[in-house]
Formats: structure tokens, sequence, C-alpha cells
């Protein structure tokens, strides 16, 4: 469960996040939508740790999780432009975190094949990621953020850069990811078919300000 | 092909242009055609300038990767990370840039007289000694190497460090699995003009290393040596040698540039 209390943000004097408190349950599909700069992408930075609060507390199954490092929070991360890391391949990509968490070589094979193959990206392991196209980077990024076995996956708009055809397959794999890894998901996007695709839980971000939307 | 008036602006950008390199071109070639290849290569062959130039690719070599070792965290803090004060560091990073090559020597010389300099002199001798060239050559090439450095970092989007901070990694984990690799092409071009400016250092090696043949005595060196006692032949002989090497460097940074 997430649970986020009382969280502000502010850069000088404009408040970005005001006293944000939200509660998301386990294993929730969690939709988040706003308008472009209204903090969206700041309340993920929040969660996963890459950014402090300027006040207010994050709260992971229970546990205060506020001052503890991104790595120590067992969350996954796919930002907008997916990030993946330049000149390492896709097989190290999806191995990145079992490698450095010491596990061992065997086993690691192991986790990136069944990955790539519930991705279907198993041809690509030996890709770099100049030569993979939108939604190969796509399933590689969501890959390497699940083989790190988080128990929450935040998406900053992770379908924003498919097409039209792209992304109705790629909603139908976060769908099915979501209950494979029993997960619970924050999803940030500015579509709207895609949050009644995919949200159990639909939230918006107005004025700094998160409130929970009935489901139509 | 119509001559508009931006054709014509082209046009005088261009012969700007063609009169600088026109320029170099005499310059280098006035000092090509001042004596035979016959003479050059017997210079060349000496066994003072066969050491000289040993030791200037040895020196500056290992300039270059001390400042690297230097260049790549202070690259990397510069362009990652906002702290108090960072406009005036970023300015004082600068300072061995436009110091004049004199005073960094004369400022190397000072320091090791001091109470500290004396204490590191004992552990390593520097003044007047081979290792005297190697610091002098690096203190002015990592001011470069840090310049080249910060701006490839900068250059460089700090998100896929972010999402590496999520996957276990600390924040130096971050900078050697992630950040370094990406910025390869950066460390070998800060490599090549850090080497590029050790090989064209002269005034802080003569005010600190001094120039004593077969023992400090590096290309630069050399130049001023010949040019010292009249012999001009040795010194275009040299220096064209010396010019050799920086094309060399330049089309090696140029292809890095490329292909790493």
């Amino acid at each position: 469960m997430i649970q986020l209390d009382h969280i502000t943000w502010k850069t000088g004097d404009r408040v970005i996040l005001a006293d944000v408190t939200i509660a998301i349950p386990a294993n929730t599909y969690a939709v988040l939508m706003g308008s472009t700069g209204c903090g969206k992408t700041t309340l993920l930075e929040i969660l996963c740790g890459l950014r402090s609060p300027t006040s207010g507390r994050v709260l992971l199954d229970g546990v205060d999780v506020t001052d503890l490092e991104p790595r120590a929070r067992g969350i996954g991360y796919v930002p907008q432009d997916l990030a993946l890391f330049p000149g390492l391949r896709v097989r190290e990509q999806i191995g990145f975190a079992p490698k450095l968490r010491g596990v061992p070589p065997e086993e690691l094979n192991q986790r990136v094949n069944r990955l790539a193959e519930q991705f279907g990206i198993a041809p690509l392991l030996d890709r770099l990621p100049d030569l993979l196209s939108g939604g190969e980077k796509q399933r590689v990024a969501l890959a390497r953020a699940l083989a790190a076995q988080p128990k929450l996956l935040l998406l900053d708009e992770p379908l924003s850069a498919l097409d039209e055809s792209m992304r109705a397959e790629a909603v139908s794999l976060l769908q099915r990811v979501q209950s494979e890894h029993s997960l619970t998901v924050l999803h940030v996007t500015h579509s709207s078919s895609e949050a009644a695709a995919l949200g159990h839980l639909h939230l918006r971000m107005n004025g700094g300000q998160l409130e929970v939307e009935t489901k139509a | 092909m119509t001559f508009n008036r931006s054709n014509l602006c082209w046009l005088a950008l261009g012969l700007i242009t063609a009169g600088y390199l026109l320029f170099w071109a005499l310059l280098l070639g006035a000092t090509a055609t001042y004596s035979t290849p016959e003479s050059w290569l017997q210079v060349l062959m000496s066994p003072e300038i066969r050491h000289a130039t040993w030791l200037s690719l040895v020196t500056c070599s290992l300039a270059a990767g001390f400042a690297l070792l230097l260049a790549v965290p202070v690259g990397y803090l510069m362009s990652r990370r906002e702290f108090c004060g960072k406009s005036w560091l970023d300015a004082a990073l600068d300072i061995p840039i436009i110091l004049p090559p004199l005073v960094v020597g004369l400022c190397l010389l000072i320091f090791f007289q001091t109470r500290i300099g004396k204490a590191i002199e004992m552990a390593i001798p520097f003044t007047y000694q081979l290792s005297g060239v190697v610091l002098a050559q690096f203190v002015v090439a990592a001011a470069f190497a840090i310049r080249t450095m910060r701006g490839t970092f900068q250059h460089l989007s700090a998100r896929p460090e972010d999402v590496a901070l999520t996957l276990c990694c600390t924040r130096f984990q971050a900078l050697w699995h992630v950040a370094l690799p990406a910025a390869r092409r950066g460390m070998v071009a800060a490599f090549c003009i850090a080497w590029a400016r050790s090989l064209g250092e002269f005034g802080p090696i003569l005010v600190f290393a001094g120039a004593t043949r077969m023992k400090t005595e590096v290309l630069p060196t050399t130049v001023w040596l010949e040019l010292s006692v009249g012999n001009l032949e040795a010194a275009v002989a040299v220096s064209l040698f010396m010019v050799a090497l920086a094309v060399l460097v330049l089309v090696a940074v140029r292809a890095t540039g490329e292909k790493v």
C-alpha cells in the first residue's frame, strides 16, 4: 500500500504539491492524470526517493520510507523518456539490478530470459538501445524495472511515444504485468482512454492537490 | 543560383574562414620550407632530441591520465549537483587556463618552498625533477580536462542515473555503471585535449622543473634550448615534429568523437 501523508513540495515561492494525502491499496492499478507541469512527475520522484518532499511522509506498506534512499524502497520506475542505459545491451539492461544484488550468473540468466520471453524481446537481448524501436524500448524499460522484483511500479507516461496500434498492445501488456506480478502500479498519463482501460483507481492532480475521481 | 543577400553573407563568412586558414597554412609552410627533410631527420635522430621526444610522450601521457582521473569526479560534481558557491568554484577551476604559464610555474616553485611543500618533497621530490615536469603539465592540463568532462556530463541526461538509483545502485555505482560508459567519448576527448595541452606546455616546466638536457628536457624545452644557442634548424625540426603530433591528436579526437 502507498500512503502519502501531507506531502508538500515547493520550489522557491511556488507550491507544486500542496498537502497531498492519499492511500493507494496494494495490487491496485492507479492512474494519475493532470495538466502538464502540475506536479505529476514530481510526485513520482518523491515516491521513489529521487526528490525529498518539503514536508510530509511517504509510507510503503505502513513503513515510513521518506528518508530512505531510492534503492532501499523496492520501487520500479519507468520515466517518460524510458532512460535506457546508453552502451548497455538489452541483456545487461534487464540484468542490471539483479547483478548488482549479487544474484548468481545462472539465476541471473534465467531471470533475464524469463522476462525477455514474457515481454517478447528475447530476439533483442544482444541489441543496444539505439537499435530498438519505441515499442521495444518501452518493453525493455519495463522488463528492467521488473527484474528488480519491485512491489510498486511507477510509470511516467510510458506509452506517450507509441503510435495508436502499439498503444493498445502495450495497454494489454501492462494489465497482464500488473496481475502476473501482483504489483501496485501508479501510472501517469494524459490519455483518457488509456486511463479508462487500465485504472482501478483514478486520480487527478489539480492546483497541487490530488483528487480521487469516481470511475465513469 | 541567385546571388541574394544571404549568399553574400555566406560568401563573406567563407572568405574570413579561408583567410584565417590561409594565414596558418602560410605560417606552417614557411616553417616547413626553412630547411630540408634530411636535416630534420638528422636533428630528430640525435640522442638529446630522441630522449626529449620519449620524455614528452611519457610525461604527457601521465599528466593526461592524472588529469582525466581528476576531471571525471570534478566534472560530474559540477554538472550534476547544485550547491552554494558553485559559480565561484566554477570560475576557480578555470584559473589555470587564464593564468600566464610562467606564473603557474612560479606558484609551483614557491609552494614547494613552504612547509607543506617541503613535507611533500620528502616523499616525492618534484622541484627540478622529472616528476615536476608531469606536475607542471598536469596543473594546466587538468583545467582543460575538467572543462571537457563537465561539458560531457552536462550534455548527458541524468535520467538514466536516476533510474539506476531505483535499481539498487548507490550514487557511486550509478556513476560507475551508467554515467561513465555513456561518457566514454568525452573521456577520450578530455584525455586527448589534456595530452595535447601538456605537449605544448613550456613556461611552468621551465620555471619549476628546469631545462636540463637528458633529464627534464621535453620537446618545447628543446625548441627553446636550440633557439637560445642559435640552432634554428633544430628548433624548426622539433617544432614541425610537434605540429605533426598535435595534428595526430586532433585527428584522434575527431575519430573518437565519431566512433567511440
